[in-house]
């Protein structure tokens, strides 16, 4: 199973763009600084259930503007994302994260 | 033969209510889950967050009492009924019913299989199946900052 992908990144600038997101996987980038290797944070840590109620889990993935984080930024694996879009999604109902923030 | 559910259910209150209408709707709950005792309903665990505030207003609302309950039962009539007493009750701004058994089986086998490939792997390098504390590099608990504030599910 191919949890993660190289490519992409955190923080990357707004030029580039999508375009070279698939060539240089992880290696040194053209500007010749590596990006760190992002790995699933609930693969790493273990955590099985995403519990929606779990506050403090969920908000490293909900952005200033409460959108939910994507993949590509966030590393996550693509099974685990798809489980934190329901936990995110069941908090939203509850009022404990927002569904928007302006 | 019907295996047995497990339910949650968070509801919101309004701040307006007092301890003792919040009480009041949680006895009310415990008496709908006892009616349908035919079907093996019990109330296993409440928990009352307390008052905390909002994402965002509902119905102009800043805050609400936060009460979640975990259930038991056979069949899902019992939360039908609470779900229509909800939607009914005044008080009550806001609630969710989610079935959990299936997704903590889901977790707990994943955890199991997890467990048995690293004991299998560890074997294969004729270590003991267990590791011993704190020979692994991330042994520590990587939540122990947040120890007291853990929310059960």
């Amino acid at each position: 199973m191919s949890e993660e992908r190289g490519g992409g990144g955190r923080g990357r600038g707004g030029k580039g763009g999508d375009k070279d997101k698939d060539k240089n996987k992880d290696g040194p980038r053209r500007g010749g600084f590596f990006r760190r290797r992002r790995v699933c944070k609930f693969c790493a840590e273990k955590i099985d259930y995403i519990n929606y109620k779990d506050v403090r889990l969920l908000a490293p993935f909900l952005p200033e503007r409460g959108k939910i984080q994507p993949r590509r930024i966030s590393g996550t694996c693509a099974l685990h994302q798809r489980k934190l879009q329901t936990a995110i999604k069941r908090a939203r109902q509850l009022a404990l994260v927002p569904y928007v923030t302006d | 033969m019907s295996a047995s559910r497990q339910y949650e259910l968070v509801y919101l209150i309004t701040p307006d209510a007092s301890d003792q209408e919040v009480t009041d709707l949680h006895t009310q709950i415990e008496q709908i889950v006892q009616r349908f005792g035919s079907s093996n309903a019990v109330l296993e665990k409440t928990e009352n967050w307390g008052r905390r505030k909002l994402a965002y207003e509902i119905g102009h609302h800043r805050e609400a009492t936060y009460v979640v309950e975990t259930i038991n039962s056979t069949s899902g009539d019992v939360m039908k009924e609470i779900d229509r007493r909800l939607r009914v009750t005044d008080q009550v701004i806001r609630h969710l019913v989610v079935r959990v058994d299936e997704e903590i089986r889901v977790a707990d086998r994943t955890r199991d299989a997890r467990k048995a490939n690293q004991a299998r792997r560890r074997v294969a390098r004729g270590l003991p199946p267990e590791p011993a504390p704190g020979e692994k590099r991330g042994d520590q608990d990587s939540d122990d900052d947040r120890d007291g504030m853990e929310v059960q599910r």
